[in-house]
């Protein structure tokens, strides 16, 4: 795993340049990204909106280790993705991405705590990290951590998906159309909590949305279409 | 954390979960039950003939291990045995298997009587006729039998002469020229038994009567005689046990590749989710063996119920014609046969969810 970071006066936590990406589906050929540059700063909160077949979501896989590059540079937090093999990138999702997801992604089974020690106990990590119990207050959890997910509402169940995804402490957040599920009040109060994570805790949050009233909350926004990034511009 | 994973997903999926442990459990059950029953009959064989109070035993030198073949030696071998030094008394004995490996021996009732203190009766007296016969008590209550009663055996009709206490010779005893000549084995034996003037000679006359009658007879201690009635003894229960054991190993197998199987499928999504997580290909392997040892150690426990509420129904059904035993030593066996079972069973299940794609497992509804 190399450590090299590219060359940049300004030490992004992401750094993506000509990034593509190709499925290959039967005797065709298809090019998800053609070509993207990302830059993402420690601590910025960015949306990456597009429509569908954007390649907004293959981008998301790619950083978030779950998907390998057909050719391209991509550095997370100084670490070449590129290089990884399926082992190490395994390993990454571990601790240094947390994910976000649409549908929540908490496992039925196990109550709201028991998801949240769930990623911690994959990680091989025993305690949970100091001020944890802030977040959890941050994202108004605490009374519902032994409830399973069927007894939680959809916010409630999308804050404990935020919670876990946060309790490694991550150097990115990773977050999927993390409102597409949601009502107006419960996706604006978890756009809030993001804002503040971000805010407060400086948690550098990359959310990928088709939304753009989801995307107002995010300090930059950027666009996507046709496997390419459009423009960039501050919110 | 993983283990608590693994039972809330037995929990969660408890119809499934019960299903394949019961599965598991009747097969275990039935195992158990096979080797209670096999080593019981075995067990009350050989308390009948240690029941018997002889030194030694003579049988015809075929390396036979049951000793329930008839008419292989001739009478004439009682006197010869008789005649040799410290030779108390003789007594011999003709078999005939009537059911599985119940056998209706006769005897000449006088030299029996005398050599064994003569039978215990329960109800009724000794034989008197040629067609007599006499039944323990387990198997008179079973059958509801009484005196004067008639009762086919071998293709005869014998009438009831007497109850005995169980725990000698056989379960039913005729007079030894009556069945010699309904199984046209006259003057023919299975066996000699043979009481010493001391027993402290068995040893050394054991070793006298094989070298006396060697090709002909072959003698054992009792203690010899009755260590043969063991399954490991008897070589065609013993390959019965095997192959039974290794189909149920079968069983065991699909039950629960197929619980497994319906689990990951079931599961894709949240299967997904742990490797988005970070989760190694082994720990999600590790994840369906433990829930497939899981689910066999339930199914064990159950088994090990059931099989005793078998045993229990068997006593009260049967108590003559089949006796089981509870065999607490071989439950550790049942268990390694279940888990062997569940192991290979989960793998495949095992290593399919370990491969599937992150993304498409996500995407799985």
């Amino acid at each position: 795993m190399s450590s090299a970071p590219l060359a940049d006066p300004i030490p992004d936590i992401i750094q993506v340049r000509g990034l593509r990406k190709v499925y290959h589906t039967g005797d065709v050929d298809v090019e998800a990204l053609r070509g993207v540059d990302l830059n993402v700063k420690r601590g910025e909160f960015v949306a990456v909106v597009g429509p569908s077949g954007s390649g907004k979501s293959t981008l998301f896989h790619i950083l978030g280790g779950l998907a390998a590059p057909t050719s391209g540079e991509i550095f997370i937090d100084g670490i070449d993705l590129r290089k990884m093999s399926e082992s190490e990138r395994t390993q990454m999702r571990q601790r240094k991405v947390g994910f976000v997801f649409q549908k929540y992604n908490l496992l039925p089974t196990l109550t709201a705590r028991d998801n949240i020690g769930l990623a911690q106990s994959i990680a091989g990590i025993t305690t949970q990290p100091i001020g944890f119990d802030n977040v959890l207050k941050m994202l108004g959890i605490t009374a519902r951590l032994d409830h399973k997910p069927r007894a939680l509402s959809g916010g409630e169940q999308q804050r404990v998906a935020i919670a876990r995804a946060l309790v490694n402490q991550p150097a990115i957040l990773l977050a999927d159309e993390p409102t597409g599920n949601l009502d107006t009040a419960n996706s604006n109060a978890v756009l809030d909590l993001l804002r503040d994570l971000n805010k407060r805790l400086g948690q550098t949050i990359l959310m990928i949305t088709h939304n753009p009233e989801a995307a107002a909350f995010a300090d930059r926004i950027v666009y996507m279409r046709d496997g390419k990034i459009l423009e960039k511009g501050e919110s | 954390m993983i283990n608590k994973l693994v039972l809330e997903n037995l929990k969660y999926r408890w119809v499934r979960t019960l299903g394949s442990a019961m599965i598991v459990g009747i097969l275990v059950a039935s195992l158990i039950t096979l080797i209670g029953l096999s080593r019981g009959m075995l067990e009350e064989s050989a308390s009948r003939a240690r029941g018997i109070g002889a030194d030694i035993v003579l049988r015809r030198d075929t390396g036979a291990t049951n000793g329930l073949q008839t008419g292989q030696i001739n009478e004439k071998f009682l006197k010869l045995v008789r005649a040799q030094p410290h030779v108390a008394q003789a007594v011999g004995v003709l078999g005939q298997t009537v059911e599985i490996i119940t056998v209706l021996n006769g005897v000449n009732i006088p030299e029996f009587e005398k050599f064994t203190g003569g039978f215990h009766y329960v109800e009724g007296g000794p034989l008197s006729g040629p067609d007599d016969i006499l039944v323990d008590e387990p198997y008179a209550r079973q059958k509801n039998l009484h005196i004067g009663d008639t009762i086919n055996l071998v293709n005869h009709n014998w009438r009831l002469a007497g109850v005995i206490e169980p725990g000698m010779l056989a379960r039913f005893v005729v007079r030894l020229d009556t069945l010699q000549g309904l199984t046209e084995n006259t003057n023919r034996l299975n066996q000699i038994y043979v009481k010493l003037d001391d027993p402290k000679l068995t040893d050394t006359m054991v070793n006298q009567f094989n070298k006396t009658f060697t090709g002909d007879l072959k003698a054992m201690s009792l203690p010899d005689f009755l260590a043969m009635f063991s399954i490991n003894s008897i070589g065609p229960l013993k390959i019965f046990i095997k192959v039974i054991t290794v189909m149920w190993v079968a069983v065991g197998f699909l039950v629960v590749f197929l619980s497994m199987y319906t689990a990951v499928v079931e599961r894709t999504r949240e299967i997904g989710i742990l490797k988005a997580l970070g989760a190694k290909p082994m720990t999600i392997v590790d994840l369906l063996m433990r829930e497939a040892i899981l689910l066999s150690l339930v199914g064990w426990i159950i088994g090990i119920g059931l099989a005793l509420v078998a045993k229990q129904m068997i006593v009260a059904i049967a108590p003559a014609s089949l006796n089981v035993i509870n065999v607490p030593d071989f439950w550790p066996w049942a268990a390694l046969i279940a888990l062997t079972g569940a192991v290979f069973g989960a793998i495949y299940p095992g290593v399919k969810a370990a491969r599937h794609d992150a993304i498409e497992a996500l995407s799985y509804e």
